[in-house]
């Protein structure tokens, strides 16, 4: 018997990553975010159909991993950028990746009014509490306490301010259609999230409006810890400030079990 | 067919040239003297199938035209002073990755939120990159409605051979003065040169990626200035633009663009009148700065009377390129009035005696 006979290839590269190692850190959520991006894209036939516009952060080279079209946006102006491209292309795919830094803090007026225009755009955000590309200064989702080199002590709310939950506030809109918070720190979880992210990517295909995947992401480097207990940091205390679960859902899509 | 004779102010001309230009994507925030152009392509957008939004600031304004560009389209933006200085940022990511895309500035007073009279004291910011880096944008300078609407279909061309950011500068007064204008023909956009660097999805081919940041070991980052700066060179020896006008016999050059080129048309005449005579050199282009002409001037007609809206910008350009040939006049009216052609006939006359009443002589 011959070995393609006897053994059925079960596990491979998604067609959407390329065959590159990733400069990300060991235990760092990156990494399974953009498996999780790619399979996905796979499932639903995408990737030839995709324009994607990474960050500026520490998924700044993307475009190394990611085997579809990508262009660099300046910090912060990802949703603008895409904003752009999705309306030449309007029969294509569009879909930005963005820390919390790019996000929530200098890019806060392009997220509110990409995800507020609707904006046929699926975003994924990887929320990892900290600035990780620059070395650990606080991210406007920091938590309280948590400490980052500009918060010597920890965070504190009357100095630095609260930790900011934007995919909360971004549901509020009636642009957005769909909003959900998963973690990358279970295997559970991760599975959670690949759903979350085909239900984002459909709604955008079904030409509903904005959607968003907020990803709870450990970043074992800043925060200073193994990557085993920065999985165990995302479950015990992040959850606390920015509870999982659909945040706002209108797709009318049924769960499938 | 070129359109019948239309009369419509500054701003509009700008918007239905983009559009007849090919221009299907404007992105913009409203800001005081250039708005008659995003209002007038709101609705023209609508006509032709395009693409208006208005963004949430510039700064989102101008990343839509990055997305647009990237993605093919004839992308553009319109602004004024304060806005153009929130663009900037995207304007240098722009000329990093060498996107195409046309950059309205209608200028107005400053430093700050200055003021919304007619000013060209942007003309460092236009001429020198803007932004961070190393990089150049051609900069187009109208002088009337009929330019204002030919050079606006230059700025894309250009854009698109060069790949690369082009701003028209225009000021508040312009903007709102209405002349006559035949429209060039709308251009055919299914024959423009096709584009293939853009990202349209990577079916039938390899994923592309465009990015500004080159970290690698390799010297990237410095070969690919060393690009940038090959196609500035060509650029400096193929598009510079000028005018000139009584330069037979004149004793005297002025310098002037834009607006204060006109001012300075009506002085000219003034001294005519009294003898003089006097001939009118408009640079068109402001980067490239027509040089080469200029400097051939200067070697046979003794001076060279500079005059801006403010308070001595193009002259360094001037000074750069006559140099001890002749001697340099500098006359400038800060943003916030607008000169009468008597002030600038002063001007000029001082200028031509030397005395030093009005303006001052730029020693070299
Ligand atoms: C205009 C501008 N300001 C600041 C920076 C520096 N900078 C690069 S990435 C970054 C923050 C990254 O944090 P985040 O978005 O949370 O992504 P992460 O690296 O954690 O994935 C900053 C401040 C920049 N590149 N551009
Ligand atoms: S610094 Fe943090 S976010 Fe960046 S690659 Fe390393 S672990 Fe990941």
């Amino acid at each position: 018997m011959s070995a393609e006979v006897a053994y059925e290839k079960i596990f491979e590269r998604p067609a959407s990553l390329k065959d590159a190692p990733t400069h990300y850190c060991p235990g760092c959520g990156h990494s399974i975010a953009h498996r999780l991006v790619a399979e996905v894209l796979d499932e639903l036939s995408l990737r030839e159909k995709t324009i994607g516009v990474p960050p500026v952060g520490c998924a700044v080279l993307a475009y190394n991993y990611f085997n579809f079209d990508m262009v660099e946006a300046p910090h912060g102006r990802a949703l603008a950028v895409a904003t752009g491209i999705r309306r030449v292309h309007p029969d294509k795919f569009v879909l930005t990746y963005q820390g919390d830094g790019d996000l929530a803090a200098i890019g806060t007026a392009e997220t509110i009014h990409a995800a507020n225009r609707g904006e046929r755009i699926s975003c994924i955000f990887i929320n990892n509490a900290i600035y990780g590309m620059t070395g650990g200064q606080m991210a406007p989702t920091t938590l309280l306490n948590q400490n980052a080199t500009t918060t010597p002590g920890g965070r504190n709310q009357r100095l630095h301010g609260n930790p900011i939950d934007i995919t909360r506030m971004l549901a509020v809109s009636d642009g957005v259609v769909f909003a959900e918070r998963c973690a990358l720190s279970s295997i559970k979880g991760i599975r959670r999230a690949k759903k979350a992210i085909k239900k984002a990517f459909q709604s955008q295909l079904d030409d509903m409006g904005f959607s968003i995947v907020e990803l709870l992401s450990p970043c074992p480097t800043n925060w200073k810890m193994s990557p085993k207990d920065a999985w165990a940091w995302v479950n015990d205390q992040m959850t606390q400030t920015y509870p999982l679960g659909v945040i706002k859902d209108t797709t009318g899509y049924e769960d499938k079990k | 067919m070129p359109s019948e004779k239309m009369l419509l102010n500054g701003s509009h001309v700008v918007g239905e040239a983009a559009v007849r230009a090919g221009c299907r994507y404007y992105f913009g925030y409203p800001i005081t003297p250039q708005n008659e152009l995003p209002e007038y392509l709101s609705a023209r957008m609508q006509d032709v199938g395009g693409t208006f939004i208005q963004g949430e600031s510039e700064v989102a304004s101008i990343n839509m035209v990055l997305g647009a560009s990237v993605a093919g389209g004839r992308a553009m933006t319109s602004s004024s002073s304060p806005g153009i200085s929130l663009k900037q940022e995207g304007i240098s990511y722009m000329a990093g990755m060498e996107l195409p895309a046309v950059i309205v500035n209608m200028m107005r007073g400053g430093p700050g939120l200055g003021n919304i009279a007619p000013s060209a004291a942007d003309y460092f910011q236009a001429t020198r990159g803007g932004g961070h880096g190393d990089y150049r944008t051609p900069v187009l300078a109208p002088a009337g409605s009929q330019e204002l609407a030919e050079l606006t279909f230059l700025a894309f061309d250009l854009a698109d051979q060069y790949r690369n950011p082009v701003m028209l500068l225009g000021d508040g007064l312009m903007g709102q003065v209405m002349e006559p204008v035949v429209f060039p023909d709308f251009i055919d956009l299914e024959n423009l040169p096709k584009k293939d660097w853009i990202l349209d999805g990577c079916e039938g081919r390899e994923p592309r990626a465009l990015y500004s940041m080159l970290l690698g070991q390799q010297g990237e980052l410095y070969y690919h200035n060393l690009h940038l700066q090959e196609k500035y060179d060509q650029i400096t020896e193929n598009e510079i633009r000028w005018e000139t006008q009584g330069e037979d016999n004149a004793e005297m050059m002025v310098v002037a663009y834009g607006t204060a080129s006109r001012i300075a048309e009506s002085a000219i005449e003034e001294l005519k009148a009294e003898g003089f005579s006097i001939g009118l050199f408009r640079p068109i282009t402001l980067w490239p700065f027509p040089k080469p002409p200029l400097r051939k001037l200067a070697q046979s007609i003794p001076k060279v009377a500079v005059f801006e809206l403010c308070m001595g910008q193009m002259v360094e350009d001037v000074v750069l390129t006559v140099g001890e040939r002749a001697e340099i006049y500098f006359h400038g009216l800060p943003g916030g009035i607008i000169p009468t052609p008597a002030q600038v006939a002063d001007f000029l006359r001082s200028a031509l005696k030397g005395d030093g009443k009005v303006g001052r002589r730029i020693e070299v």
